[in-house]
């Protein structure tokens, strides 16, 4: 009897490996496009300027940008240290301090919503935040600009720390106790070696934090309110132009938030992997 | 001179027995011993990068135990060289000297030296990535010396080197000391390394530390 041919049944097993694996991998890929066309099909460019041009959309989109990118460098600032710390040292209590960082990512949005506006009128002892801010310091916060940076804060940072941490996870602390041989203290460490080596990690965090920051809602409604030229975002811009039944605004809004969204994780990618030089 | 008194390290379910030697300034000992005895971490606690459990440590006859990393003055290259990524050649040869704020001239004149020694003038401008073996173990040695300092931890530097480039960083290592004049500890597995460079040979076993003749360290 002759032996099969090896070389053509390797050769078989790895066009069906090929198929199984891209055939899964592309239905999810064409789930994004399909959604992105239905979108493009349902709206005109006609339609698309016009929800541009209304000025609750351009104020909703003044301060989505604004908000999104102080959400993005806030995030960042907080999650490079919180990342190196629970990435360079062992300490009693870290898996806890771990576990909190995630709540923010696993807590539904209108529970965090709720819980940054009891927090901040919660009365203690006959103080409450909100009044101490507004009354002590002049910066009111609930029901304000303040309020939606400080929610889409709130989830944007677990997944910055997420992402520094990984970040510094992957790179050799041996460089960083070498500095400390040569006069360095821990800070000088961490400045001149450990976080020049993690700038492509800042710039996915601030990526991750200002993509997710420009999706947040939930928490953007309960605690910020969706008040027009106020605290409307455009996520809450097409929860109101579809609650007033404005079907076509609505998608444009979506439509521009996609764009949006595409621009600024392009441009991050292309500065992050140093395409652009 | 480096001076160990009953140093026992722990970490985890691995412990360091007690270690006692001396090694006099200007001499050049090896340690050796079979993998996993402590070698590395017996380097880590004399620099201050691991936390000594019991006993001292004394560099020229000061007790540095509790002293951090920065305040010993002691050069270290691991066994990875640990370059840092996003410094070139020249930056590594100038990072110590800088952190010690020393006038630029000072800082031209010791690096232009320190690259004529190690052979690495050509390289100043390059970044580390790319660098051969031979050439990454030149800059981490330039970069332990250029503080000049009194004592050197070499932690198997030449173990990823070619036969030839290890023959040529004996040489190098050879002229290291009579130039300088550093104490030094280099720990590694190589007898003809040990022949080559050193004068004193301690041997790290499980029951302790001892020292042999070099010719009957296996």
């Amino acid at each position: 009897m002759a032996a099969s041919n090896p070389w053509r049944s390797r050769r078989t097993s790895d066009t069906l490996f090929f198929l199984v694996m891209g055939g899964i991998s592309a239905s999810f890929i064409l789930l994004i496009v399909l959604l992105l066309v239905a979108d493009v099909m349902f709206t005109s460019p006609s339609e698309f300027y016009r929800a541009l041009a209304k000025p609750e959309i351009r104020a909703a989109l003044q301060l989505t940008l604004f908000s999104c990118t102080v959400a993005a460098i806030l995030s960042v600032w907080v999650g490079t240290p919180l990342g190196y710390l629970l990435s360079r040292y062992s300490f009693r209590g870290r898996w806890v301090i771990d576990t909190l960082v995630d709540i923010p990512i696993v807590l539904p949005p209108l529970v965090l919503g709720l819980s940054l506006l009891i927090l901040f009128h919660q009365p203690i002892a006959g103080w409450q935040l909100e009044s101490a801010l507004r009354d002590g310091l002049g910066f009111p916060v609930t029901y304000r600009w303040p309020a939606v940076v400080l929610a889409q804060f709130s989830v944007a940072c677990a997944f910055s720390v997420r992402t520094m941490r990984v970040t510094f996870d992957q790179m050799n602390p041996r460089a960083e106790e070498v500095a400390r041989t040569l006069g360095c203290t821990r800070g000088q460490a961490f400045w001149q070696i450990a976080l020049p080596q993690a700038s492509r990690g800042l710039v996915t965090a601030f990526t991750i934090a200002w993509a997710r920051a420009l999706g947040e809602f939930g928490p953007i409604m309960v605690f910020a309110g969706t008040t027009r030229m106020r605290t409307e975002v455009l996520s809450t811009s097409v929860f109101l132009e579809l609650s007033i039944g404005n079907l076509d605004a609505a998608v444009a809004v979506s439509l521009l938030m996609v764009m949006l969204a595409v621009v600024v994780l392009v441009v991050l990618r292309v500065l992050g992997t140093g395409l652009a030089s | 001179m480096i001076e160990l008194r009953g140093v026992t390290v722990k970490s985890g379910s691995f412990v360091l027995p007690s270690i006692s030697l001396q090694i006099q300034s200007g001499e050049y000992a090896v340690l050796m011993g079979t993998t996993g005895r402590g070698k590395t971490t017996l380097l880590e606690s004399i620099c201050g990068l691991r936390r000594v459990a019991e006993g001292q440590v004394l560099i020229h006859g000061r007790d540095v135990t509790r002293w951090s990393p920065a305040d010993r003055e002691i050069g270290y290259v691991p066994q990875d060289f640990a370059l840092f990524p996003t410094h070139t050649v020249l930056e590594h040869l100038e990072f110590a000297l800088r952190l010690r704020k020393l006038p630029r001239g000072v800082v031209k004149e010791r690096t232009h030296e320190l690259s004529e020694v190690l052979g690495i003038g050509h390289l100043l401008s390059r970044s580390i990535v790319g660098l051969s073996g031979g050439e990454a173990q030149r800059v981490a040695l330039g970069r332990a010396l250029s503080f000049r300092p009194s004592v050197l931890l070499l932690d198997e530097p030449l173990s990823a080197l070619d036969e030839s480039t290890r023959h040529e960083m004996h040489d190098l290592l050879r002229r290291v000391k009579q130039t300088t004049g550093v104490t030094t500890l280099h720990v590694t597995h190589s007898v003809s390394e040990a022949e080559s460079l050193a004068d004193r040979c301690f041997w790290l076993a499980a029951d302790g530390i001892q020292e042999r003749p070099v010719s009957q360290t296996y």
